[in-house]
């Protein structure tokens, strides 16, 4: 028999055997079992089949790719290939500026470079710095640790503003830092206005929680914002949900209209976190802030905090609110914690402070008058406008014509820069004007070009606003004037007429 | 590394048990009482509670119990003696009506006109600067005559007064490099420098005890953050392996850059950065390097120039140097040293420059004053005796109190040194014999420590003199309340009954310590009567005990465990 003839018939015979086998398989007695009804046929067959299968595969080892670290060698060449990029970027020459140095006291006049200035610069709204009160020497001795002093100091900010309590910080910066992340956690909801100052945008950052940004200071967008925030989230109702807003924005002047944000707090169910650092001190028929101010009562807000190197002409922050809040923050909020308290001679200097804003309520119309005074006798001023309120003591003013596209505005800036090049300013301490191709940039050149000339020739201290690279606020630069109740009449007057002149020459349209 | 008797850690961790317990406890039945809170009115109306969960549980239910040993009020300048406010508490502090609510931490005792005169054993005074001083004072008083207070202005727009020019000179000069920025805070100079420096696609490598600021700017900056051993110069080299090699998370990117951060004197525990190891890895791997010298500048080193000095590092090796004038300077504000350029980079973009208030002048001139006295450059030689008096002072203390049998941390020549307490209840305990003593010690418990590792922590300054460091009272509140022995001490501790009475001791000290039975007044519970000590039957577990130290590593202080919240450090004195 040849090999032809004998696969085939070697094949079907085992094809038959099989066949055989799987018929013996259904005919064994279980498996023409009937379960139900229903004859299972071979079905138990060729499922312990398919077990046997799924056992054996399971059995196995997964595929892994083999692992191969790094060897010390590898490792060793790539620490020394990698170059890190340096330290700080190449300084430029705009990094290289020299900020004014004073010779005396920040008053509202003081002396820079040997000449007797107007000072516009320091927030010292109500005049009080060198008051008599304020220096008075017991208790000088800057130290650290908590003193008697600064229980003092927190009793009497909270009887001034009406709330159970308060808490003292050593740095206004770091107030807002550090209350925000000992409220705030991870999953709550902060609506916040887009204007806000640095301290906030840390605070928010560090706090980890879903920050939702509204139009600066403009009610119907926190509504629209609130109503979207509270729709979307199906969680919202539990958990802690809060409005961030300023009293009076650092970055802009503009005053925050608390009655309809307490009237949105409560509707949405928001609680609202106040910095009153431009506004204590100043607003309100005898200096209690923006609450008083708008006739809300003081415990609508759940937590406000102040700086005191403002209208208190001092140093420090505070805190103040519930007991409830004010506690919490006494163990969880870490820059109270961690630092040093504030030096004695400072907290009792704010105290001295607060007691001669509550004898001298003369001193906050002396402010709105000469706020006003300000306000409107710059408001016919070329190429800048007003962006602050008219109540508002810090005087912000901006670029007129931004027009909104950065491109558009790019060509205006170019154009005026062009022009203020060719006036015939002394402009030794200024590099020229260069357009380099950044909005902010030119912005601020140009802004500051102004403030160096009102300086220079008009014996006016005024300030353009400064932007740090890591703070996110986008609202247009200005120039940033501190009204103070300090300042006279003639004073006042001397800015508006420098400043418009200045203006006016820079911005011949 | 710290070594904990495994009995000891059984029964802090019991103590701890056993408070939130009770905490949970009031919790339930002062929900069911007190619904008409305030707080509790709002959550009805649909506001979340301000305090979630347990965010301040431990505040409420146990530092509230204890808390007259923390936040203590004092009346006079934090000179070598102190005023400390005494305190009471009227209604016991306990009652169940009272624990619902939650009572104002500082006014929950009426405030009384009577002091104690206490030794201060707490205060950063290392040279002495916060009393008055014969050189310092005058001149920061002509100061505030002339600069007031405040300046209302920030460094760039116009508060920068010919007196902070005049200290950032003064300070480069100190410290030993071309440039320094002042800021009027410390803890605002860590957190704001930071996130200039370094942003997303950067490594912050920082020592797992750093201090809280350096973890809030590193976590406000956006780069990653990873955590090296404490002090230990092999685990960061390795760390630092690693991660080169392992580029940025995901993308394996290479960094853009590393920063290494470290402290000069860690406060917690009295150690010495060991700078020199550490600096040579950086240059090694090309990171920079940032140290923290708050404790260490102006304490430590031949002239008081900071660890630097101290182990004779180059300054020019570390990139970064910051700093704060709240210790030995006796002042306020912080500063932060490096490069022309670097100052000139960081004086146009850092937010503590631009947007805060500029330090207030009168504390500018205290810093320069005592700069030049520590100088030598008052035409006196009280700088360098202030500088020999604190070596001389910590060193005879540590010695003192290693003598004593007591478990302290540090290295010698470290102003700070911390006393191991251990257990939960021992703290509270601890404080209050202290100050029965006229002893104005700090203690330092859970958030601020690991859970197990509650300590007492002494500063030593120059204004001590040697009469007032002759203390054998601590050496009696140790052996009444058989507080931290040495490993080595423990051999040959000669109470006759430790073991199980040891154990039955550390309860009913926990029960008296935070008054769990309302029975007694707060201070009368630690008095000597209330102080026998029942003593159980002796089991054979001494040696069992002695043989099974565990050795518990801290855990990583890094950014994740400070979200939890409550980080307590003790408000001394």
């Amino acid at each position: 028999m040849d090999l032809a003839n004998y696969v085939p018939s070697a094949f079907t015979s085992l094809l038959k055997n099989a066949t055989e086998l799987i018929t013996f398989a259904y005919d064994v007695p279980f498996a023409r079992a009937v379960v139900f009804g229903v004859h299972i046929g071979g079905h138990l067959f060729v499922e312990g089949l398919l077990l046997v299968v799924i056992i054996f595969l399971l059995s196995q080892k997964s595929y892994k790719p083999p692992k191969r670290p790094l060897t010390k060698k590898e490792i060793d060449e790539l620490c020394d290939e990698w170059v890190p990029e340096s330290l700080i970027p190449p300084v430029t020459e705009e990094m290289k500026r020299e900020v004014p140095v004073l010779l005396s006291a920040a008053g509202p006049h003081t002396i820079i470079n040997g000449k007797k200035v107007v000072n516009f610069a320091s927030a010292n709204y109500l005049g009080l710095m060198g008051h008599e009160k304020l220096l008075q020497l017991h208790n000088l001795l800057p130290l650290s640790f908590h003193v008697d002093v600064h229980l003092d100091c927190e009793t009497r900010i909270a009887e001034f503003l009406g709330t159970p309590d308060s808490i003292l910080y050593s740095y206004g910066l770091s107030t807002m830092f550090s209350a925000i992340p000992a409220f705030c956690k991870k999953g709550d909801i902060i609506v916040v206005d887009e204007g806000v100052h640095w301290g906030i945008q840390n605070g928010l950052y560090l706090s980890r929680s879903t920050i939702v940004y509204f139009k600066h200071n403009d009610m119907q967008s926190l509504r629209s914002t609130l109503e979207k925030v509270t729709q979307d989230n199906k969680r919202a109702k539990k958990l802690r949900r809060y409005i961030v807003v300023e009293a009076v924005y650092q970055n802009s002047g503009q005053i925050a209209p608390l009655d309809e944000i307490i009237q949105l707090k409560e509707k949405y169910k928001f609680r609202v976190l106040l910095d009153e650092s431009n506004s204590f001190g100043v607003l309100g028929k005898s200096g209690r802030g923006l609450t008083e101010h708008f006739h809300v009562p003081v415990d609508k807000i759940d937590i406000i905090t102040a700086s005191m190197g403002h209208a208190l002409a001092s140093e420090g922050g505070f805190c103040t609110g519930s007991h409830r809040v004010v506690d919490h923050q006494r163990l969880s909020s870490s820059g109270y914690v961690f630092s040093a308290s504030l030096p004695p001679y400072l907290a009792s200097a704010a105290i001295a402070a607060i007691d001669v804003i509550e004898e001298n309520p003369q001193l906050i119309t002396m402010l709105r008058d000469n706020s006003k005074i300000l306000s409107t006798g710059l408001l016919g001023i070329q190429g800048l406008e007003l962006a602050s309120d008219i109540m508002s003591p810090l005087v912000f003013l901006r670029l007129k014509k931004s027009t909104g596209s950065l491109k558009s505005d790019l060509q205006l800036l170019e154009d005026l820069a062009d022009r203020g090049k060719c006036q015939t300013f002394d402009l030794k301490v200024l590099p020229a004007v260069c357009i380099v191709g950044l909005y902010g940039t030119t912005h601020k050149r140009f802004l500051k070009m102004m403030q160096l000339q009102v300086l220079k020739e008009h014996s006016v201290f005024v300030t353009t606003s400064k932007r740090s690279i890591v703070d996110k606020c986008n609202l247009p630069v200005g120039i940033r004037i501190y009204v103070s109740a300090a300042h006279t009449e003639s004073d006042l007057q001397k800015a508006c007429e420098s400043l418009k002149t200045v203006a006016a020459s820079l911005f011949t349209d | 590394m710290i070594t904990i008797p495994y009995l000891t850690a059984l029964t802090t961790y019991f103590s701890y048990v056993l408070l939130f317990v009770f905490g949970q406890l009031r919790d339930f039945s002062s929900n069911l009482i007190d619904w008409w809170k305030p707080s509790n009115v709002q959550v009805r109306q649909g506001y979340a509670p301000i305090c979630l969960g347990l965010e301040d549980f431990y505040i409420r239910r146990i530092f509230l119990r204890v808390q007259d040993c923390f936040q203590q009020p004092i009346s006079s300048p934090p000179d070598a003696w102190i005023d400390v406010v005494e305190r009471v508490s009227n209604d016991n502090n306990k009652t169940l009506k009272t624990l619902g609510s939650v009572p104002s931490f500082i006014y929950f005792g009426r405030r009384t006109t009577k002091v104690s005169r206490c030794l201060n054993l707490g205060s950063y005074n290392y040279l002495g600067f916060a009393a008055a001083d014969e050189y310092c004072t005058p001149r920061v008083i002509q100061s505030l005559k002339k600069y007031f207070a405040g300046t209302c202005s920030t460094r760039v727009e116009g508060g920068t007064t010919a007196l902070h020019s005049e200290l950032e000179e003064a300070v480069a000069n100190f410290v030993g490099k071309p440039a320094a920025l002042v800021t009027g805070m410390g803890y605002v100079t860590n957190s704001a420098i930071l996130p200039v420096l370094i942003g997303k696609g950067g490594l912050i490598v920082s020592d797992s005890l750093n201090h809280n600021s350096i973890v809030n700017g590193a976590r406000g900056s956006g780069a990653t953050i990873r955590v090296f051993q404490h002090n230990t110069p092999s685990h960061l080299e390795k760390v630092l392996r690693e991660h080169i090699a392992g580029g940025q998370p995901r993308t394996h990117k290479p960094w853009k850059k590393i920063i290494v951060v470290v402290e000069g004197i860690y406060s917690m525990e009295g150690e010495f950065c060991k700078l020199p190891e550490i600096v040579s890895i950086c240059k090694k791997y090309k990171a920079y390097a940032y140290m923290d010298e708050a404790h260490s500048i102006g304490a430590v080193g031949k002239t008081g120039r900071g660890v630097c000095e101290l182990l004779g590092v180059d300054t020019a090796d570390v990139d970064i140097m910051m700093g704060t004038f709240s210790k030995s300077f006796g002042s306020c504000g912080g500063y932060v040293a490096g490069s022309k350029e670097l100052i000139q980079y960081l004086k146009y973009s850092c937010p503590a420059h631009l947007y805060a208030t500029s330090l207030s002048p009168p504390a500018a001139q205290q810093i320069i004053s005592s700069i030049k006295v520590i100088l030598g450059e008052d035409g006196s030689s009280r700088g360098a005796q202030k500088l020999a008096q604190i070596r001389e002072n910590s060193n005879y203390f540590r010695s003192e109190l290693q003598k004593m049998g007591f478990e302290v941390l540090g290295d010698n020549d470290s102003p700070v040194m911390s006393l191991m307490v251990y257990n939960v209840a021992k703290l509270p305990a601890f404080s209050r014999e202290c100050l029965k003593r006229h002893l104005a010690v700090v203690t330092v418990g859970f958030p601020g420590t690991p859970l197990l590792l509650g300590r007492a922590r002494i500063c030593i300054s120059a204004a001590h003199t040697r009469e007032d460091l002759n203390i054998d009272s601590l050496s009696s509140i140790a052996t009444k309340h058989r507080l931290f022995l040495s490993s080595a001490s423990a051999l040959r501790w000669h109470n006759p009954s430790p073991s199980s009475a040891f154990c039955w001791h550390d309860l009913k000290l926990l029960s008296k310590s935070f008054s769990l039975v309302p029975t007694s007044h707060v201070l009368a519970c630690s008095s000597p009567s209330n102080q026998q000590v029942i003593g159980l039957p002796r089991l054979k577990i001494n040696r069992v005990r002695l043989a099974l130290k565990v050795k518990l590593r801290y855990k990583p202080r890094d950014s994740s465990c400070f979200s939890f919240g409550f980080l307590m450090k003790t408000y001394i004195l």
